[in-house]
């Protein structure tokens, strides 16, 4: 019944809005044509002007309600994303002014010369030396823009340095699989053929490869440590799927068969960054940024940053996948006595200590 | 000499043919297989027009999921049934819709709709021919255009729904059936879809750029011709050049699909049916490369014209010169060559080779050079003329402003190191909503009620104009500039619902005022078809068969226009388009010789 009354409303408004035009045209063919458009041009005119007035009011109405929300409200949680941060206010400042002055200037133009009586317009019709100024002026701000853009592009595309943690990170409609290479610190070789879900081996490990037997699988959430570059192999495992790290400030595709990669510094921990944005629920989430089917928008991940030896004590805490494929080669599940499982615990509590002092 | 000899020869021909032809008009040669080239245009016109009501409903049914996630309409379960069970609009049937709006306001609307219209109407006018140097193929153009609307608009009714992939359709999402419903046959429809509208593409193009070049009329020398078919020109010259690329990209991917071949795919795991696909050895990038080396210019096809036909209009309505002409001819020169060497800079972060990407940014910021140029040109032409503001003089205004503001986010998107964080969120949407795609529309509507009095010999009501302008003025920057903050948020697109994300907290105000404002927008859009359908027929009629006082050939013809059009001889030209306010006078027609005492000219 609702439904019924919107559309009879909306056909009211509509037949209203026709019958003012249509009257409105008659009104012009009695009043005469030449002063009918008078009229609308001073309307018209005055509208514009109104329109620049309360637009600029509104840029800064929209600014001071959102400015806050967007990434810009906290630091880069990255090294490599200041660049970004930095970057992005220069050009904020080069378009900016630009667009004032063109938008005033169309506004301003339009309402001063609109059309009365005795105005004459002027014949102008080139003048070189105006075009070669707004050929060069753009042309130089360009260069700069493009100076800074490069340096920054090759900073952030360079190869990651030698210490980084490496984690694998591979997409799959609709969630993330986080691999890291163990102690060797080499990732094993996959193979798309060898995939199966049901055998523990989603990435195709391959299994002749000892370089596999280490790595650890995780795909609830993937940890680094705070303070060290941290490098990301990018793979997919069906479509194109993209890792957007916004806090990070930088994304890159994942590509089936064409493997990708990205490295930054993150300079929080997880736990900073709450405090930090005073925000107890906050997370790193990693966003997938391609289209990549129906379930594109549900694809989260998240990275919990760690102090450096919490690190440690999590990834000490993880069993390679290589045990959970072939659960009779765990060690852990071999030993035939529970003394020797509770011996195992106390050794890892062991660790814990031993590299609590360390940090001391 | 005898290439002018041959001209009028043909033009001779061209006009008793024409009177021997008009008495035997049928229904179906004047209205359905038309080879007048105003017939076609106006075929393109309603069609680009009924593909705008439906590409805009789309986006109103996605607006509505994402202004209001958590309420159900449940009228739209009764009018789409399962694609909207419990009136609450699918995730499949949302990306459906999402690509379909994009496909087709992109390649429907403002290509066909857009440069078929005003290509057809405008290039014989203005340059003074009877028609295009071949008809036929000019209807074919139309008819090719008019299959791919129909099988597209099929998909639409295939059990497993349309295309859903992006309007970009990249594989191996849009290759496998397995990955997505719409990958399915919907996906098939949409390739062959593309693969008709390329052919239609490429006859309408061939057709515009043999006309300009080989049928202007006497002393219409290419430096007088209007910067609206320089537009057209090179609108066309980019569609020639780039749309067989597509095609290729279209069939690469039809054959992947159906033919077992490993263009696109490697390394390609099921999880839905634990299969790992046979394919190796393909890019997925490779179709990304195919897709863009269209895709980028195919931003310039529907920019270009709109750029045009607001030079024109604002020329004609400030009663001043366009500035700097030359320039302009220049720009658009310079806008076409670099826009084939920018399609890498919307694949900055597929792994590209850094030191590839730094040469497309290079390239890709050098566009904002000619862009400046227009854009001061445009302001210079207003600066001290006598503005009279028609609705298309509005809706050129408002182009300029969209360009402009459209156009300086570009700046940010096409420098690598901030697309790095940038791309695929709602900055890019808002960049190019309001660059291309509002900013066209804009030029479209200014088109269309400049020229409307000489397609059909009547004025559209000018209130409803002026309603419609602001409306859509307004609400087009409510909409779209709120979303650069989403944008800068790290909002990504082609986010079905946002409600599992904890950093886009504190938007769904945002979104709920953006889908209202879209409403109303929309629904002005339909005030504008009606007054477009109604002043066909009883809008108010024309006197004078020059109503905006202006230069140009195509108000040299009667009011209405026979096919043909000039009933005795093609007009000769004497001068450039745009002696407005000369020596004392508000205009002065191309058609008319320079006089003796006359101050220099073009």
């Amino acid at each position: 019944m609702s439904g019924f009354f919107v559309l009879a409303t909306i056909l009211l408004i509509y037949l209203v809005i026709f019958q003012i035009a249509k009257a409105s045209e008659y009104v012009g063919v009695l009043k005469g044509e030449e002063v009918m458009r008078k009229q609308s041009n001073r309307i018209n005119g005055f509208l514009l002007i109104s329109f620049l007035v309360l637009g600029l009011v509104g840029v800064w109405y929209t600014n001071h309600l959102y400015a806050g929300k967007t990434l810009f409200a906290h630091e880069s949680a990255s090294v490599e994303g200041e660049n970004f941060d930095s970057m992005f206010m220069w050009t904020l400042v080069i378009t900016g002014v630009v667009f004032f002055i063109t938008q005033i200037l169309l506004f301003w133009f339009a309402f001063r010369y609109q059309e009365k009586e005795g105005q004459k317009a002027v014949h102008f019709a080139h003048s070189n030396k105006l075009e070669l100024i707004w050929t060069a002026v753009p042309a130089i701000a360009m260069t700069v823009l493009v100076v800074i853009g490069l340096r920054n592009w090759f900073h952030v595309t360079k190869e990651a340095p030698a210490d980084s943690v490496v984690v694998e990170i591979t997409g799959k409609q609709f969630n993330w699989i986080y691999r890291y290479p163990g102690k060797d610190k080499v990732l094993g070789k996959t193979y798309f053929k060898n995939i199966s879900d049901k055998n523990n081996n989603p990435l195709g490990q391959i299994w002749e490869d000892k370089a596999n037997n280490d790595d650890i699988i995780e795909s609830s959430e993937m940890h680094i440590p705070v303070g060290i570059p941290c490098k990301l192999v990018i793979n997919s495992r069906d479509v194109v799927h993209d890792v957007g790290l916004n806090h990070f400030r930088m994304k890159m595709d994942a590509v089936p068969g064409i493997p990708t990669s990205l490295w930054f510094t993150p300079k929080f921990t997880t736990k900073q960054m709450r405090e930090k944005m005073n925000d107890p629920e906050f997370n790193y989430e990693i966003s997938c940024d391609q289209m990549c089917g129906p379930g594109h928008f549900s694809m989260r991940g998240v990275i919990v940053v760690d102090e450096p030896t919490e690190y440690k004590i999590w990834l000490a805490t993880r069993k390679p996948n290589y045990w959970t494929a072939f659960p009779e080669k765990d060690p852990t599940k071999q030993a035939p006595a529970t003394a020797d499982t509770t011996a195992k615990k106390t050794a890892d509590v062991k660790v814990v200590t031993e590299n609590k002092t360390a940090k001391k | 000499m005898s290439h002018e000899a041959v001209m009028h020869a043909h033009a001779a021909v061209g006009h008793e043919e024409h009177h021997g032809h008009h008495h035997h008009e049928s229904f179906i040669s004047k209205y359905i297989f038309s080879q007048d080239h105003k017939m076609i245009s106006k075929q393109f016109l309603f069609t680009g027009i009924v593909w705008a009501i439906l590409g805009g409903l789309m986006s109103v049914l996605f607006r509505l999921q994402l202004g209001y996630p958590n309420e159900t309409f449940p009228i739209l379960e009764d009018l789409l049934g399962k694609w909207a069970k419990g009136g609450k609009i699918q995730p499949e049937f949302y990306y459906a819709l999402v690509t379909m709006h994009g496909t087709v306001l992109v390649f429907f609307v403002l290509t066909a709709g857009l440069s078929g219209t005003f290509s057809n109407l405008l290039i014989p006018l203005q340059c003074g021919a009877r028609d295009m140097a071949s008809p036929f193929l000019n209807m074919l153009s139309y008819w090719f255009f008019f299959a791919a609307s129909i099988v597209m608009i099929s998909s639409f009714f295939v059990e497993t729904g349309a295309a859903s992939g992006g309007w970009t359709s990249y594989p191996p999402l849009s290759a496998i059936g397995d990955f997505s419903e719409g990958s399915k046959a919907g996906m098939d429809c949409w390739l062959i879809s593309m693969a008709l509208f390329i052919v239609s593409s490429l006859l309408g193009g061939l057709n515009y750029i043999a006309t300009i070049l080989n049928m202007r009329t006497k002393g219409l020398s290419m430096t007088k011709l209007p910067l609206t078919i320089w537009a057209f020109f090179f609108t066309a010259v980019l569609g020639v050049l780039s749309f067989p690329v597509l095609l290729s990209g279209a069939i690469l991917l039809l054959f992947d699909r159906h033919l077992g071949t490993s263009f696109y795919l490697s390394d390609v795991f099921v999880s839905k049916t634990q299969t790992a696909l046979p394919n190796e050895g393909g890019s997925a990038i490779l179709y990304q490369h195919l897709f863009w080396f269209l895709g980028h210019p195919e931003v310039y096809i529907i920019l270009l014209p709109a750029m045009g036909m607001a030079s024109e209009i604002i020329s004609t309505n400030s009663r001043k010169p366009i500035f700097g002409y030359m320039a302009m001819v220049g720009s658009l020169f310079a806008i076409c060559i670099l826009a084939f060497l920018v399609w890498a800079h919307h694949m900055f972060v597929t792994g590209l080779n850094p030191f590839l990407g730094a040469a497309f940014v290079l390239l890709t910021l050098l566009i904002a050079v000619p862009s400046a140029i227009k854009v001061f040109n445009w302001l210079t032409t207003l600066w001290k003329g006598n503005i009279r503001f028609t609705p298309a003089m509005l809706f050129a205004i408002g182009f300029v402003s969209l360009f402009i503001s459209g156009g300086l986010t570009g700046i940010y998107l096409g420098n690598s190191a901030l697309d790095y964080q940038l791309h695929d969120t709602y900055f890019v949407v808002a960049h190019f909503h309001i660059v291309m795609g509002v900013a066209s529309m804009f030029g479209m509507f200014a088109g269309i009620y400049h020229w409307f009095p000489k397609m059909y010999g009547r004025y559209l009501n000018h209130t409803l104009g002026y309603i419609h302008f602001w409306v859509t003025m307004i609400g087009a920057y409510m909409i779209f500039w709120p979303m650069h903050y989403q944008g800068l948020a790290g909002a990504p697109r082609r986010y079905y619902d946002i409600s599992n994300w904890h950093f886009l907290k504190g938007f769904d105000g945002l979104n709920q005022f953006i889908s209202t404002v879209a409403l109303i927008v929309f629904a002005t859009q339909i005030l504008f078809v009606f007054n477009y359908f109604f002043s066909m027929f009883r809008g108010r009629k024309l006197k004078n068969p020059n109503p905006w006082g202006s230069n140009t050939l195509e108000w040299t013809t009667p009011i209405n226009p026979g096919h043909g059009n000039w009933p005795g001889e093609i007009p000769e030209v004497h001068r450039w388009a745009y002696d407005y306010s000369k020596d004392g006078r508000e205009f002065i027609p191309q058609t008319e010789p320079i006089g003796a005492g006359e101050s220099g000219h073009h």
